[in-house]
């Protein structure tokens, strides 16, 4: 082996890298980063909700934290962390010796951390920073509300680097599943992560454009005279809700389809037994792929709709609970007589299959039009997808960092402390969030700084698990620190029953694994 | 409706039962379940949700059930051996045609109650509710009760609950009437009548919703939406905004009251009595002329109702919001332009113009212009103010 096939020193490697593993090294930091920055915010957010009144901050300011903490964990937590998991693991699971475009790789990643600070330097420019200068009108932005605000153009440049991001990343993505895989690693053999990720890089490349769109159309109502969403120069402010919810829909399902793949790589290890129902589950993917398409408006039933539509877009939502139903049955049914053992990433899985069906029926249940009626804009849509999305794919991320740490640094996590963690961060997710079905049920709004007193005991009681949730991931980044500086050696298998690509290579990985493709038989 | 009634307290018992131990201390405030309304289409909605958490109830034990049975009796430590299926057709297709005829089962009475709660027409009575940054105005236009067409009047956030919400306040807000549920002047209504509303907004996106007369509709600027409800029993119900509108969106609630048939036509004739007042006053009060200190003292109240949210009762504003104190506008120029500014906004100021008198304009005016030390020692009187 030549000098150049060794991992570089000092700072240019993490600049100039085009290696797959590194720049998913490079994804998974940025995305704790922001969850850490995203997770502060929402301790604001439950101080203030402690008690009623207002204490803490003030009520620009609030919105400011609900507004941030939104989009820092969707674009920069959640997406940039099923982005890290791609690269480090998806050249291994095919058998490939990188990424298709490394080069386009390490800018996908670069451009990221510019986005992150265009999004909150409004914050610390000008004025009073206790007054909330940043955006402060919901990570849904919904006009005429965002066209209020002074800097909108930080915000919209935001949006438009991170959709560069996300659509070369889904290029490459997409180029590497397709033209890279090791010889007889045929599509229907691919690992389940890999087949969520395909979808998902499609989607994102379909909705991406949408979004940079609607930003660009507030960008130029702004700032040059247009009036897309402006009723007074005879534009349409429901417009915007369509186009925005055209992207947002799919975008949900870009979070949840890669954790749905590190779930079902998790259960078969821990289970010693092969994933139930291989196939289903893939058109299961592709069907809530191709569903989350023509379902948008079911976020806007009281907007106004035409009856009919509203129909149509009931209708259309509640399919969505077949092929997940599905999903949750093939777990299930993988579960069943296996030979379970209960590793800390089993226990995350399992935590999954659990809540994320909760959210899931929550969903199902928004998505008739008439009941929703009283549940939209409330906290149980606040409750809803916090369990989608942090017991979800938050869980799913987590999970996946106890799975295949030690194959990324070759020692196995500290036992006790990741139990402490997941029973921890387990109890407190459900008194922060469960709670919050009850509050929206009996009539509290999202996004209000205070409340009338009928709300204050679950308020307080989701503020306690708010804290101990946010303290349990400080703990998380102790453990992540802890196995990547030592701890037990982990071995090539580390797992009884994984099977995979990546299990037949060393701990650590070596820098550059599958030089030459292994042949999958 | 399919839901039994067995079933619907099978179904809040299932409900109360999966909550942990510090759940029942809170019971005596029965927020655990959806607000029962007293209207009849809110009934539907009630039990059509009860109908939901039943089949999510009972397929979710059924489902956790397997995956505890698994995790209970499928462990490698009790010796279990991994079987070897992996995949069973028939299963399959069952297991993906049961949740279909459910969802098939719930959709029929969803359709039922949409189509009710979407057919506006044959009301008795109609109020526009626009929205504006953060009030509600209403106009009462179309009335086979008692002949309301004309009352309009706004609705804000009462003084004791504005007050108390006021950051590091030190009012202690358990002891506020209706904290933040309480407004200044409430909608009146006739029971037992079906009530159009009409919802459109003057800035930006808002949403008018009572619980508990199961209404919520968006208030969009640029467009007229149609709901109505029809409430059972006479009473005071109380809602809020439900669109994020900015920085006082938690703070603009819809309080309903509903009366007797007799009782509405009471408040109608006094509603219409008091408006002709109000305007011989406002016109007379127009050409009056008022000392400083009349005009400072009322000046302040106007102040602390439309103008404190985003300048700041100490003038000193913040964020996208200009301080006033020490301003241009409010010291050292014209005072037509101080005077345009609040009767005709500018960019994220609404107008005040249709809002408030002109003796209100001149005394907020009069206030900002010699209140934080700006002291120009200028006195605006009502007949300054042109709208």
């Amino acid at each position: 082996m030549s000098e150049h096939h060794a991992a570089p020193t000092g700072i240019t490697r993490w600049l100039f890298t085009t290696n797959h593993k590194d720049i998913g090294t490079l994804y998974l930091w940025f995305s704790f980063i922001m969850l850490l920055t995203g997770g502060a915010m929402a301790m604001v957010i439950r101080s203030e909700l402690l008690y009623p009144g207002m204490q803490v901050v003030d009520p620009n300011f609030f919105n400011m934290m609900t507004t941030l903490h939104g989009l820092i964990m969707v674009f920069g937590a959640i997406m940039p962390a099923m982005v890290g998991l791609a690269n480090w693991l998806i050249p291994m699971m095919i058998g490939a010796p990188d990424m298709a475009l490394p080069r386009m790789n390490n800018w996908s990643f670069w451009i990221l951390p510019g986005a992150a600070i265009l999004l909150v330097a409004p914050m610390f420019i000008g004025g009073d920073f206790l007054s909330g200068q940043g955006p402060a009108f919901g990570w849904t932005f919904y006009e005429p509300l965002s066209g209020q605000y002074g800097k909108l153009a930080f915000f919209v440049f935001a949006v438009h680097l991170l959709g560069f991001s996300s659509i070369m990343g889904s290029i490459n993505i997409i180029a590497t599943i397709l033209n890279m895989r090791a010889p007889g690693m045929t599509l229907m053999k691919m690992p389940m992560f890999v087949w969520t990720w395909l979808i998902t890089a499609f989607l994102l490349i379909a909705v991406m454009p949408v979004l940079a769109g609607v930003v660009t159309m507030m960008l130029t109502d702004k700032y040059f005279g247009t009036s897309f969403f402006d009723a007074a120069g005879g534009g349409d402010p429901v417009m915007f809700q369509h186009v925005f919810w055209f992207f947002g829909h799919p975008e949900v399902y870009i979070m949840i389809l890669p954790a749905f793949g590190v779930v079902s790589m998790i259960i078969p290890t821990f289970a010693r037994k092969k994933l139930f129902g291989y196939a289903s589950m893939v058109y299961a993917t592709a069907a809530i792929a191709f569903l989350s398409f023509i379902v948008w408006a079911h976020h806007m039933f009281t907007v106004g709709m035409p009856v009919a539509g509203e129909l149509y877009f009931m209708y259309a939502t509640v399919m969505i609970a077949v092929p997940t139903a599905v999903k949750v049955f093939n777990w299930t049914a993988t579960m069943w007589k296996g030979s379970l053992t209960f590793e800390i990433p089993m226990l995350w899985a399992i935590a999954f299959v659990f809540l994320f069906t909760i959210g899931g029926f929550t969903g199902l249940m928004l998505g008739l039009a008439p009941v929703d009626f009283q549940y939209h804009d409330t906290y149980f849509v606040v409750a809803h997808f916090h369990y989608v999305l942090v017991t979800g794919a938050l869980f799913a991320i987590i999970a996946a960092f106890y799975y295949w740490s030690p194959k990324w640094t070759g020692h196995m996590y500290p036992p006790l402390l990741s139990k402490i963690h997941f029973w921890a961060s387990l109890i407190s997710v459900n008194v922060l969030f469960f709670p919050q079905h009850f509050l929206g049920l009996a009539g509290m709004p999202r996004r209000i700084p205070d409340y009338a007193i009928q709300f204050a005991d679950w308020n307080f009681w989701s503020s306690i698990g708010g804290f101990v949730f946010g303290l349990s991931q400080i703990l998380f980044l102790v453990i992540v620190i802890k196995t990547i500086k030592g701890g037990e050696k982990a071995t090539d298998q580390v797992w009884e029953g994984a099977e995979g690509l990546e299990w037949t290579v060393a701990s650590p990985a070596p820098y550059h694994t599958f030089a030459t493709p292994p042949e999958v038989k | 409706m399919s839901a039994s009634k067995t079933a619907k307290k099978l179904g809040g018992l299932l409900l109360t039962a999966l909550l942990l131990g510090p759940a029942m201390a809170f019971a005596e405030y029965s927020t655990l379940n959806m607000t029962k309304s007293v209207s009849n289409v809110g009934h539907e909605m009630y039990d059509l949700h009860m109908l939901v958490l039943w089949i999510c109830t009972v397929a979710g034990i059924l489902v956790f059930g397997v995956i505890i049975w698994s995790i209970i009796f499928h462990r490698k430590s009790k010796g279990a051996k991994p079987a070897h299926f992996h995949e069973n057709t028939t299963v399959e297709v069952i297991w993906t045609s049961i949740p279909l005829i459910i969802l098939v089962a719930i959709a029929v009475p969803s359709t039922k109650t949409l189509l009710k709660y979407e057919d506006t027409t044959n009301s008795d009575l109609t109020i526009k509710a626009t929205g504006w940054q953060w009030k509600w105005e209403y106009d009462y236009i179309d009335d086979k009760v008692a002949d309301a067409k004309g009352v309009h009047f706004f609705s804000s956030l009462s003084k004791a609950s504005n007050d108390a919400r006021q950051l590091h306040s030190g009012i202690d807000v358990s002891k506020v009437d209706h904290y933040l549920l309480d407004v200044d002047k409430r909608v009146v209504v006739p029971v037992g009548k079906k009530i159009r509303i009409l919802t459109t907004s003057n800035d930006v996106i808002h949403a008018w919703w009572v619980p508990d007369l199961a209404i919520k509709r968006d208030a969009v600027p640029g467009f007229i939406n149609e709901s109505w409800f029809q409430a059972e029993k006479v009473g005071v119900y109380r809602g809020q905004c439900a669109e994020l509108c900015g920085k006082g969106h938690g703070f603009m609630p819809i309080v309903v009251e509903v009366k007797s048939v007799d009782d509405y036509t009471k408040w109608v004739s006094a509603e219409k009595a008091t408006a002709v007042k109000a305007a011989a006053a406002a016109n007379a009060a127009s050409g009056k002329t008022y000392t400083k200190a009349e005009l400072m003292a009322k000046g302040e109240d106007v102040y602390k109702a439309n103008c404190a949210a985003c300048h700041q009762v100490n003038g000193t504003g913040g964020g996208p919001f200009p301080a006033l104190k020490g301003s241009k506008v409010a010291t050292t120029g014209p005072i037509s332009e101080h005077l345009d500014r609040i009767v005709s906004g500018k960019g994220i100021m609404p107008p005040f113009g249709s809002q408030l008198s002109a003796l209100d304009i001149a005394a907020v005016t009069t206030y900002e212009r010699n209140a934080w030390g700006n002291n120009t020692g200028d006195v605006v009187q009502p007949s300054q103010v042109s709208k």
